[in-house]
């Protein structure tokens, strides 16, 4: 939790001034360090395979270091008291994401995805630099709360008319390209719900009815909130997409509890969730085989069917041990169909143990503390709920898909950020950290003494 | 709004730590039930990941590894699979492992803790030790010649170095490839279907794994307890025995094949194969000394291993006197693996010194360092060193002169003991031919070989049938085999 910045929503002591410089110095050192990691774990992979450091080890190490590069200059340039953790943490992960699908690659001759998703991340790394470069203020965001949340809508419906891959429609084909419309959806109403709120927390903090002691809202105020799980279990039920409506949800009742300060809220959210995730639990076969399969990870092997991608998950991450197998050296492939997007995790856990993992989940953690740490030190309403609102997504993403392919709550299909194969999605995570880094130096110049809202 | 932030943060740090939890629990608590599911294919993977270590027969190896590029990347091969298959056994990734395969199967895959450069080292780096190999005492002509002689027919030879114990060959015909198992597709799968159905049982190890009655072999046995039990004193004299016999107790008249068994001495009677006079010496040996030498021979030991087990050789020992005089000609309930049968020829070969028979000289780390040896085996004793002598001269005497003298070798001095043993309800199946010998070499000082053949269906013609008609040739065969390399 963050000593720093701390600055009471009503009355604001005058701020400690802080040191400016410096941080860009810690972070191309730490752009460095994670540079050199991801080139370490990608020659390890050829080390481990066929004894020799892979060819294009140089050109890999090199590509991924120009990004980074680069990607620093344009902070240095216009955000310079940006955190300077954030680029070095997406960089880390990133890298490691290339190195863990190139790994699994070698097991998959003939499906090489790791071209592909060099390319999502140079795309999302530029989509990275122009959020620095061009969004000088993020407050000139609330002024396209409407836009964003239209194009939410459209962006979630859209795979609607396309045809279902593998259970979910949540997919759109252009051009030969896959591209899941719903992970830049999660931005924009990220966005959305932050404008929403700020403008509407004072209405929806105090106007209620007091039945005894309970105190409801009004249904003015109840409206939206409806309105955001309607649309989450019509994203459910028409697109099959358990984890996606499960995010926005979650998100929803995070940043209404965080801007109204009602408890109440939470336990509105809670039971809206719950009596939505029996009724699709019930209803949806889809659904439903899910949450067998996470109550009992191995009933198809005792029907004699084989193990499932679960069991398959279990065994992978329980072979990794303390320290792993060591990259190239593990058999995560026996998990089959999404080993490299959803199951991604289960490859990291086998071949670098739990120290390793642990390491991963941390970085997640240091990011989304330092996406907090942002919200916190920011003066405006929107630039803090916004700031909550990223971080959350972040941190309700990697526990629905870590928490699943380990077997702590039912699986739902969701790309774990920077590491799974998906260039949606990691172009929306580059869009993450590039607004928390807009963030961070707004809340940074904020404490300074800069304009204020 | 600071303070709901922070419970926010604070509930995203909860998410952290249950996850961080159910991670240590998955990879570290529950990893070893996770890592001992039987659907949990890493430790065939592991298995397979490297060639397995060869079993080697004079040096040579009958095995190899091919790789497939399969997942399961290693698979078995055999040169000459259906020779050595009574040997080796299978290594099938589909079905296990069988015979030597089996029982060295730990260093053979190269996770016997043996070969760890140090302790646990394994254990530590995750590494596994290259396959090591098995030398076996297999004498590659013997085998070739006890093949090449049940060609065609049913039946199964075990041959043992008297001295040592040392099995000189271990052949089952009708044999399979081993090498048709070894994979785990359809190729293996049709394979394995197809030899469980096959009623000539090609899977079978008839030479360990199945009992026969052994018929007149067996008055080796009764001879030497009646010897040294002082029952019979002059192998000249008349034994005073009918022809026919009354079986004690009961009306049923035991016959010979054979003129001249009447009244006959142990001698021609042992040569010309009478029943009736080693059922009556049985009887006046009584079960009690029966028992004691057919279980120093090494019958009714249910845990004999070489180092697979072989089926248990029995001499009923709850019998009436008309059921021993059966049992001592090799009938009744008296069963023998030809393996024990050719232990029984090499203990007289070997001056009544019975020594257990191996089939693994020693196993070595895949550079050739040695891991184990034999080693010294135990010895047991089943007849006075005298009553050896007075045996290998009966014995002699069939080959020279009796039903045996198709085993004769120019320059060799070979004892033998025919057998056809009847069997099946009245006795009405085909009978079996036995032959048990041994050998050694004009200039040698001691038995080099000795054998064991059974044939199942020696011929359609009954008469035909006959342990020194069809399987005397093969057991001269293999002997030759050793001494004349």
């Amino acid at each position: 939790m963050s000593k720093v910045g701390i600055t009471p929503a009503t009355a604001d002591p005058p701020a400690p001034t802080v040191r400016l410089t410096g941080r860009r110095g810690v972070e191309l050192a730490l752009i460095v360090l994670a540079v050199l990691l991801s080139v370490y774990g990608y020659c390890a992979v050829g080390l481990a395979r066929n004894g020799t450091v892979p060819p294009g080890a140089a050109g890999y190490g090199a590509g991924l270091g120009v990004l980074a590069l680069v990607a620093h200059l344009a902070v240095r340039w216009r955000a310079p008291c940006a955190d300077p953790v954030l680029l070095p943490i997406g960089v880390l992960l990133n890298g490691l994401g290339l190195v863990l699908i190139y790994r699994l690659d070698l097991e998959t001759p003939g499906d090489a995805a790791a071209p592909a998703q060099l390319i999502w991340s140079t795309l999302g790394v530029a989509l990275f630099i122009v959020v620095v470069l061009v969004l000088r203020d993020h407050r000139v965001l609330q002024n396209y709360t409407y836009v964003c949340v239209t194009a939410a809508l459209v962006l979630l419906t859209v795979p609607i008319l396309f045809p279902a891959v593998n259970g979910a429609r949540i997919w759109i084909r252009v051009a030969g390209f896959s591209i899941q419309p719903g992970e830049f959806a999660k931005v924009l109403l990220a966005v959305f719900f932050a404008a929403y709120l700020a403008a509407n927390r004072g209405a929806l903090a105090y106007a209620d009815r007091r039945v005894r002691w309970l105190r409801l809202p009004t249904g003015r105020v109840l409206g939206p909130i409806v309105a955001v799980w309607l649309v989450s279990v019509g994203v459910l039920v028409l697109e099959r997409d358990l984890g996606t409506s499960l995010l926005f949800f979650g998100l929803f009742v995070v940043l209404l509890y965080v801007a109204t300060g009602r408890t109440g809220w939470i336990a509105v959210g809670l039971l809206l969730a719950s009596l939505g995730a029996v009724a699709v639990g019930r209803l949806e076969p889809h659904v439903h085989h899910r949450i067998e399969t996470w109550l009992h990870p191995f009933g198809s092997i005792e029907a004699g069917e084989g193990p499932n991608q679960i069991a398959q998950s279990l065994f992978a991450f329980a072979e990794g041990g303390m320290l792993g197998t060591g990259l190239g050296l593990g058999h995560s492939v026996l998990i089959g169909f999404a080993v490299k997007s959803d199951f991604i995790l289960a490859t990291a856990g086998e071949e670098l143990g739990l120290a390793g993992l642990s390491a991963i989940f941390l970085l997640y953690g240091l990011l989304v503390e330092r996406g907090y740490r942002a919200g916190l030190a920011l003066r405006d309403p929107f630039g803090r709920l916004l700031a909550v609102g990223l971080a959350s997504l972040v941190a309700l993403q990697v526990f629905v898909i870590a928490g699943g392919v380990t077997g702590l709550i039912p699986l739902t299909g969701m790309a774990m950020p920077f590491l799974a194969q998906g260039g949606s999605s990691v172009v929306t995570n580059w869009a993450i950290v590039a607004l928390l880094v807009r963030l961070s130096d707004s809340a940074r110049r904020q404490g300074d003494g800069g304009a204020v809202r | 709004m600071t303070r709901h932030i922070r419970h926010a943060a604070l509930f995203c740090a909860l998410l952290l730590v249950a996850l961080l939890v159910n991670a240590a629990r998955v990879q570290v608590l529950r990893a070893d039930v996770y890592d001992s599911n039987p659907a949990n294919r890493r430790a065939a993977i592991a298995r397979y990941q490297q060639p397995r270590g060869d079993i080697l027969v004079d040096g040579r190896p009958v095995t190899g590894s091919r790789d497939t590029g399969e997942h399961l990347r290693y698979e078995r091969t055999y040169r000459e699979g259906p020779l050595y298959a009574p040997v080796t056994g299978f290594a099938s990734q589909e079905y296990g492992t069988t015979l030597l395969e089996d029982t060295e199967d730990r260093l053979l895959s190269g996770s016997a803790p043996l070969l760890a450069p140090l302790p646990l080292w394994n254990e530590f780096t995750r590494s596994r030790n290259a396959g090591g190999d098995v030398v076996t005492t297999i004498d590659p002509a013997a085998q070739r010649a006890a093949y090449e002689g049940l060609r065609s027919r049913k039946g199964a030879v075990a041959a043992v170095e008297p001295a040592t114990g040392r099995i000189l060959a271990l052949v089952s015909v009708p044999s399979y490839d081993p090498g048709l198992l070894s994979g785990n597709g359809a190729t293996a799968r049709d394979a394995w279907a197809r030899l469980n159905a096959d009623p000539d049982r090609p899977m079978l190890n008839r030479a360990v794994q199945r009992t026969y009655p052994p018929g007149s072999t067996f008055k080796v046995v009764t001879a030497a307890a009646a010897l040294d039990a002082g029952v019979v004193k002059d192998l000249d004299e008349p034994t005073d025995s009918p022809d026919p016999y009354t079986l004690p107790g009961t009306r049923t008249r035991l016959t010979n094949g054979s003129e001249g068994c009447e009244d006959a001495t142990v001698r021609e009677a042992f040569v010309w194969s009478c029943n009736t006079v080693f059922a009556k010496l049985g009887v006046a040996t009584g079960v009690a000394r029966m028992r004691a030498t057919a279980e120093d021979f090494g019958f009714n030991d249910p845990d004999v291993r070489v180092p697979f087990r072989v089926a248990r050789s029995t001499f009923d020992t709850t019998v009436d006197r008309a059921q021993l005089a059966l049992s001592s000609i090799g009938q009744y309930n008296t069963r023998a693996t030809p393996l024990q049968m050719a232990m029984v020829a090499a203990a007289v070969a070997n001056g009544g010194q019975v020594r257990e028979p191996y089939l693994v000289e020693r196993t070595t780390r895949a550079g050739g360092g040695t891991v184990s040896t034999a080693g010294s085996r135990p010895v047991r004793r089943a007849m006075d060193p005298a009553t050896a002598v007075r045996m290998r001269k009966l014995m002699r005497g069939v080959v020279e002169d009796g039903t045996g003298t198709k085993a004769a070798i120019p320059g060799a001095i070979v004892g033998g003991k025919t057998g056809t043993a009847q069997h099946g309800l009245g006795n009405s199946g085909t009978p079996y031919a036995w032959f048990i010998s041994w050998a050694r070499g004009g200039a040698d000082m001691e038995a080099k070989v000795a054998v064991a053949v059974v044939v199942e269906d020696a011929a359609a013609n009954r008469r035909e049938i006959s342990g020194g008609g069809t399987a005397a040739p093969i057991a001269r065969a293999v002997m030759e085999a050793v001494l004349n390399p």
